[in-house]
């Protein structure tokens, strides 16, 4: 990267938020994922929408590649930066520009905070539901671009069920405002086809987001299993019910054990197969109502122990085990690789043990947390990068785990995107066709591939890279 | 010319998989995708213009074209698991076989489109058509977990899958959700599912719009759990006044205590329905629009509600409305002609509130388009995916108008 360039966008947004020496770049060399590095060629951090747009247009006089960023919370290294590119930090665009309760929406710039926005409209008794993981730290730009998901999804939906419009500065600079601001589509519906294209359609500047109601009452009822299988018959069973949990999370004996332990133990029994989260909300009398039928069913499958709480303390101490489970699976070995994949809620007690088998035949320690009712997987794989071979077993599993899941009828990522860590899976996932249909689209927005290139596809699938390879 | 057509069409699809519409315009049925893709690749080769039909009870079948191609042959269920909330269904299901397949599970689809029952799903889908259900459980996009599309230069595209999260890839499913079949035919669809509820109650409540739009105001802001909070003008309800209904799910004593306090939130009179009156009503308000010949649909956000229904009431008439409180999505049906339309799309769009033009014989939809006065950069982008998905517009649509 030229001097001139850094001069030029130290006009735009001032020299101090250009970051151009190798040790403030560093900074922004990983993101979530810890298995990828890469160095941006420079950073810039707008403080405006009009700053990003004034970037956006000279990066495109000069057609140069750039890649937008959040907090960098992201597992799929889907906001790294190659030595060509720019990396755009959109963190200072943090500002909540409206919350109408009366319209049950609030409109917010890219860089604020997930938890900011609940905590903000908390006093009108709204939330705004998706809740991953990363929630106090990742932002909802970061959750635009990556369609994030969480454990409330389950009632809810994920981040495309509560966006309504988005403002958008396409790689040539020029706005397009998609969608209409109380969620009716205003044309084809671009905020949908905008949600989880990972960076690469444009940078979103202005987000509308639907928000809902506080529920009345909220009750979490954890209950442990001696089977692995009997705890996932018991998903099957309560969503069968007709009782729509806003949450059930599943963690299995080697997570439990993880956490208990860690600092944040929670006295749960170790030698339990697997504990289940159930979580209702909504009135008082339908809260009850439905915590009956649940612990039924909790009973009919088998569960050895049911405890449940309303009282926010309470319901947090039954809660802390499942939230921490990453923070106490990080203390066990230096490197830690949180997959992500999906499969039809049927197959779960098969593929868990498929990959039981997988950990045994790599030796691995693999720790299972999961969104049990949505069928979403998170295999945690514990491992030192610096022990011989390591690195390379923990890909093989990984790849290993990917392909069950898919052979399964179910998909490679349900809430992480796809990112730098797994384009190589999407051949496996998608028809050729497919493929060079999505490299179209992606054209539609950006016809120069400039947007957070490399992410997505393996180059070498893509008939539309060729092309443009070839001019 | 439509004799080379059908004899073209006979040889790919044999006699069986060739019909003549009332007009004598050949249609093609085919019964699987790659027939279906046959179909379109030689309209590609031919220059002929499609026309993309399911059953013909919703969209007038009267686009120009050289043959009609109807999903009424993908008649297939082709999955159901009912641990796993899923089903994958042609497009050419109607949606009462849908309903009458779930019913023995107690599974439902929680959309209620617009129309008569032996509507196709994919119909639904393309259309982006919901009900009042969209208050509870999202428009009918919400409910399509993915699909299985044939581009207008016949492409054969999978998007989406059987599972309930999955970021793999863009999301071209919602494009084809509400795309009108501009980006291509919709052949099979996979559904999220919902087991159906111990209880599910309707109440209604008589009196005058504003006095209505009121309560609804209040239930919504009391955050009472409802699945669909609707009014409706008395031509549609078939009513003297109008009519605001609600519908509550759930377990018998969930219901029963928002019931009591829907009535204590709103402070007017509520009555419970009986089953038959229930389906009564939400059939009559699903086949209203087809009293209308034209059916538009608007997005408003839920404060403003009434200053949108005073417009609409000056500018159109009372008509068949239905109005969902919380959703701000607003249906009308009745008579009106193009250029009353584009003038209403026009005043609405600068007060950000789209008109999508449902419903309507192909000169009003070739005049104003189900879209337009899109929003700032919108249209080019309109423009360049109807390019990607079907470069030589073999699909007859009007996506958006072509003036007088």
């Amino acid at each position: 990267m030229t001097p001139a360039l850094v001069e030029a966008l130290g006009r735009i947004v001032g020299p101090r938020w250009v970051r151009h020496r190798a040790a403030e770049r560093a900074t922004y060399a990983a993101d979530g994922l810890p298995t990828h590095e890469s160095l941006p060629g420079l950073v810039v951090l707008p403080g405006t929408r009009e700053e990003v747009a004034a970037v956006l247009r000279l990066l495109h006089l000069l057609g140069l590649p750039f890649v937008a960023r959040g907090a960098g919370t992201g597992l799929s290294g889907g906001a790294l930066a190659g030595m060509d590119a720019v990396l755009i930090t959109l963190t200072r665009l943090h500002r909540i520009l409206a919350i109408h309760p009366g319209q049950r929406r609030a409109v917010v710039e890219p860089g604020v905070i997930n938890t900011r926005l609940s905590e903000a409209a908390a006093p009108s008794g709204l939330q705004y539901v998706p809740d991953p993981s990363s929630q106090s730290a990742c932002t909802i730009g970061g959750n635009v671009a990556e369609n994030a998901g969480g454990p409330h999804c389950l009632k809810y939906g994920v981040t495309t069920n509560h966006v309504t419009a988005l403002d958008v500065i396409l790689p040539d600079g020029q706005l397009a405002r998609l969608g209409s601001p109380h969620g009716e589509p205003w044309g084809p519906d671009l905020v949908g086809l905008f949600v989880g294209s990972e960076g690469m359609f444009g940078v979103a500047v202005e987000i509308t987001v639907r928000l809902e109601p506080v529920p009345r009452m909220i009750r979490t009822i954890f209950s442990d299993f001696m089977e692995l299988r009997s705890a996932s018959e018991a998903v099957t069973a309560i969503l069968a019910s007709g009782v729509v949990p806003a949450a059930l999370e599943m963690m299995d004996q080697s997570c439990i054990r993880a956490v208990e332990a860690s600092i944040y133990a929670t006295g749960a029994r170790t030698d339990a197969a697997a504990v289940l989260l159930a979580e209702l909300d909504g009135s008082p009398e339908a809260v009850a109502a439905d915590a009956v039928v649940v612990e039924a069913l909790l009973a009919a499958n088998g569960a050895r122990s049911v405890a449940s709480a309303t009282d926010p303390a309470a319901r947090a101490r039954l809660w802390q085990g499942r939230k921490k489970a990453f923070g106490a699976l990080g203390r066990i070995a230096p490197d830690l690789a949180v997959q992500d994949a999906v499969v039809p809620r049927s197959a779960l007690p098969a593929i868990l043990d498929q990959v039981a088998t997988i950990r045994d035949r790599y030796q691995l320690a693999i720790s299972n947390v999961f969104h049990a009712g949505d069928g979403n997987l998170h295999p945690c794989i514990s491992f030192d990068r610096r022990g011989p071979g390591q690195s390379e077993r923990v890909a093989q599993a990984s790849r290993e785990i990917m392909e069950a899941c898919l052979a399964a009828g179910g998909s490679m990522t349900g809430e992480h995107g796809v990112g730098s860590d797994k384009r190589e899976y999407m051949p496996q996932a998608f028809s050729p066709a497919t493929l060079d249909l999505m490299c179209e689209v992606r054209r539609v927005f950006d016809p120069d591939a400039r947007a957070n290139p490399g992410k997505v596809f393996p180059i070498h699938t893509c008939r539309e890279w060729h092309r443009s390879n070839a001019l | 010319m439509s004799n080379t057509v059908a004899e073209r069409l006979t040889r790919l699809l044999g006699p069986e998989g060739v019909e003549r519409d009332p007009r004598g315009l050949p249609r093609a049925v085919p019964e699987s995708d790659d027939a279906l893709v046959l179909v379109c690749q030689a309209a590609l080769d031919e220059g002929w213009k499609i026309r993309i039909e399911g059953n013909g009870t919703w969209l007038p079948a009267d686009a120009p074209a050289d043959l009609a191609l109807s999903t009424r042959g993908l008649t297939r269920i082709i999955s159901l698991s009912p641990a796993d909330l899923v089903a994958t269904v042609q497009a050419g299901v109607t949606m009462e076989a849908l309903r009458a397949a779930l019913l023995p599970h107690r599974l439902w689809l929680a959309v209620d489109p617009p129309g008569r029952p032996d509507r196709t799903i994919g119909s639904v889908v393309a259309t982006g058509t919901a009900g009042p259900l969209r208050h509870g459980f999202g428009p009918v996009r919400d409910q399509i977990l993915g699909c299985t599309v044939v581009t207008g230069d016949g492409r054969l595209v999978a998007a989406g899958g059987r599972v309930v999260k999955n970021v793999a890839g863009y999301d071209l499913t919602k494009l084809h959700a509400g795309g009108f079949g501009a980006f291509g035919v919709i052949t099979d669809l996979h559904l999220r599912l919902r087991a159906q509820p111990a209880v599910d109650l309707t109440l209604l409540a008589q009196g005058a719009r504003l006095d209505l739009l009121d309560a609804g105001r209040r239930a919504m802001a009391s955050a009472v759990s409802t699945i669909a909070l609707e009014l409706l003008s008395p031509t549609l309800a078939a009513t003297p006044d109008w009519t605001l209904a609600v519908r509550l799910s759930g377990t018998a004593e969930g219901v029963a205590a928002e019931t009591t306090r829907l009535g204590a939130e709103t402070g007017i009179r509520w009555e419970a329905a009986t089953a038959e009156r229930a389906a009564t009503l939400w059939n009559l308000v699903a086949r209203a629009p087809l009293g209308g010949g034209i059916v538009i649909r608007l997005g408003t956000p839920a404060d403003g509600l009434e200053p949108l229904l005073d417009i609409l009431l000056a500018h159109l008439g009372e008509g068949l409305l239905a109005a969902g409180i919380t959703s701000g999505a607003v249906r009308w049906a009745g008579e009106v002609d193009a250029p009353r339309l584009r003038a209403l799309r026009l005043l609405l769009a600068t007060r950000e509130v789209p008109l999508t033009l449902e419903r309507a014989p192909w000169p009003v939809r070739r005049s104003i388009g189900h879209f337009g006065a899109y929003r700032e950069g919108v249209g080019p982008l309109v423009g360049r995916l109807r390019d990607t998905f079907d470069p030589r517009q073999s699909i007859a649509v009007a996506l958006e108008g072509l003036g007088e």
